[in-house]
């Protein structure tokens, strides 16, 4: 039987996944907004897991709220590293360093 | 939705359907041709609106069910929010067209942006909260990158939005937590879950809703954007991050710690002294080695947001007047500050180098005069406004039983003085230096002016703004 634990252990580890990915990834901007909405599935999972467990449909419709400003954050994001892209021809991690920090 | 309802929220909803036709005629009409004439219509809806908000609101009213609250805390801070981003929004203008970088989005990312802290400052409800936060956020980042050409403007813009976008994510996973724990998103529904024992789940969700939190507000240790989108950000919009946003996420601290988890007052307030603490000391020694006054200000920023952080970790009715007395204190001296730093051009370019004040005092010496009073007023020397600010906190927190977090914070003030001391010494006494330009916008001579004034003038009664606090503070912290 799958109860309430296995969802909420499935999102832990999904939003850690994402967190690390945010952290660790060297490589390309394009895997942290990957990364992003790892995080923010793992969000939607604890909360559709809850809504059930509990009966009450407020968490179903947070997560409506979530994903729909999932797909502009990202829209936005996507858009931020096109500009980016086009003034410095790359869109390697260790190129987002003009400034120090 | 009932009509009664929709009466509450009309201050938004008019700002949100102007930001909408705004758009609308902007993109119908002259496009960047009409930018100049957006800009000074939002100056004036914001105004307008403060007035508004100020003077007709009475007592405390929810709208949807408790989603939304229209109380005098929400009501303080909106005339805050709403009355420093016209400040910016009016001095930004000349700097902008100058640069070529005045368009028709900017006033209306601006107005969209401020919607959004108007939700924030008047969430009662985990969702009205995210999508307040969101609305905000968004329009932000997008401002961040606005010199899309430059390769500073939108390696700041995706700075901003990757490290904003996971703090989202980590409110949200608090979110998620305090709604599975607690059975409700509602502020008073949480509120009530908590008086029969706190489950380790909503502590955990409490914990990542701050951390989240601290984000927005850049305290210390999750402050790494800021340096950077301050320095890589076209200058208005730094002056815009560094004053309206920094009021609405302070205020949805405060109205989260009180109206959702005011029962456990010291388990937040032991977070919230942490990150206070870890603010200012980082934001006063970091600051020191700083050459560029957009970072420099960036690090004063961090250090403010400790001290306001403080009066709220009293966990007081006092606290939340001194940390509402103080945010809107700081706000006045930033209006002022970036006033000063949107004029600094050499040949008609901007210069952000400290070096370039060097001996500005013998060429403009009532400009000098001016930011010299805002520097002793950001660094809290005594016969300034600043000081009350500080002092204000520091009391509540003394009040507050926390004499560690207050002694920790007079220390970190007198470390962060030697960085403001030092402008004040390179525009009195610093070497020769090749001048800057000596023209000023008209509006930024006004801002400045005003600003170092009110720096001068408030210490009789601070313009009456303490009791207008205490009654927020009041209606917040039952």
């Amino acid at each position: 039987m799958v109860g309430l634990e296995h969802y909420l252990t499935v999102a832990a580890a999904l939003f850690v996944i994402g967190i690390f990915g945010i952290f660790l990834n060297r490589k390309n901007v394009i895997v942290i907004l990957m990364s992003i909405e790892l995080v923010l599935l793992a969000v939607n999972i604890n909360l559709v897991a809850f809504s059930a467990h509990l009966g009450d449909l407020v968490g179903q419709v947070f997560t409506m709220f979530v994903l729909t400003v999932a797909a502009a954050e990202a829209a936005i994001g996507l858009a931020i590293l096109v500009c980016f892209f086009r003034n410095r021809g790359t869109i390697d991690v260790e190129d987002v360093n003009v400034m120090k920090g | 939705m009932t009509p009664a309802d929709l009466n509450t929220l009309l201050p938004e909803i008019v700002l949100a359907l102007f930001a909408m036709s705004a758009l609308i005629f902007g993109v119908y009409t002259g496009k960047d041709a009409v930018a100049r004439s957006l800009v000074w219509a939002t100056v004036a809806v914001f105004v307008l609106l403060a007035l508004w908000i100020a003077t007709t609101g009475t007592g405390a009213r929810q709208a949807f069910g408790g989603l939304f609250q229209d109380d005098p805390f929400a009501r303080f801070a909106k005339v805050t929010i709403l009355l420093s981003a016209a400040a910016v929004l009016a001095m930004s203008q000349d700097y902008m067209a100058r640069r070529d970088l005045l368009r028709f989005e900017y006033p209306v990312l601006i107005t969209l942006s401020v919607v959004g802290m108007m939700m924030m400052v008047s969430a009662g409800d985990l969702m009205a909260l995210y999508m307040g936060l969101e609305l905000q956020s968004l329009a932000l980042y997008v401002m961040a990158a606005l010199r899309r050409g430059s390769v500073k403007s939108t390696e700041a813009g995706l700075k901003y939005f990757v490290l904003g976008a996971l703090s989202s994510g980590l409110l949200l996973y608090g979110a998620s937590l305090t709604y599975g724990f607690a059975g409700t998103t509602l502020f008073s529904g949480i509120l009530s879950q908590l008086g029969e024992g706190v489950p380790l789940g909503l502590l955990f969700g409490l914990v990542f809703m701050l951390a989240g939190l601290a984000f927005k507000v850049s305290a210390a240790p999750f402050h790494m954007w800021t340096p950077d989108v301050y320095e890589g950000s076209p200058t208005p919009v730094t002056a815009f991050f560094a004053t309206a946003p920094k009021v609405a996420a302070m205020a949805l601290l405060a109205r989260l710690a009180h109206d959702a988890f005011g029962a456990i007052p010291g388990d937040w307030g032991q977070v919230v002294a942490a990150l206070a603490v870890a603010s200012m000391a980082l934001g006063a020694i970091a600051a020191i080695g700083q050459r560029d006054i957009k970072r420099l200000m960036a690090y004063s920023s961090i250090a403010h947001m400790g001290y306001a952080l403080m009066g709220l970790a009293a966990g007081t009715a006092q606290g939340v007047q001194a940390m509402l007395v103080y945010m809107a204190i700081y706000v006045t001296m930033n209006v002022g500050t970036f006033a000063f730093i949107l004029s600094m051009t050499r040949d008609g370019r901007p210069v952000t180098t400290i070096d370039a004040l060097n001996q500005y005092a013998r060429r403009e010496p009532l400009r000098a005069l001016a930011m010299l009073v805002l520097l002793f007023s950001l660094a809290g020397v005594p016969p300034m406004v600043g000081f009350f600010g500080k002092f204000t906190v520091l009391k509540a927190a003394v009040d507050g039983g926390l004499v560690w977090l207050a002694v920790a914070g007079a220390v970190a003030s007198v470390v962060g003085a030697f960085y403001y001391l030092r402008i004040v010494y390179f525009m009195y006494f610093g070497k020769e230096a090749s001048a800057l330009d000596r023209e000023m916008s008209p509006v930024q001579w006004v801002m400045l002016m005003g600003s170092a004034a009110i720096m001068v003038l408030g210490v009789v009664n601070l313009f009456g703004i303490e009791p207008a606090a205490a009654l927020a503070a009041e209606t917040l912290v039952r």
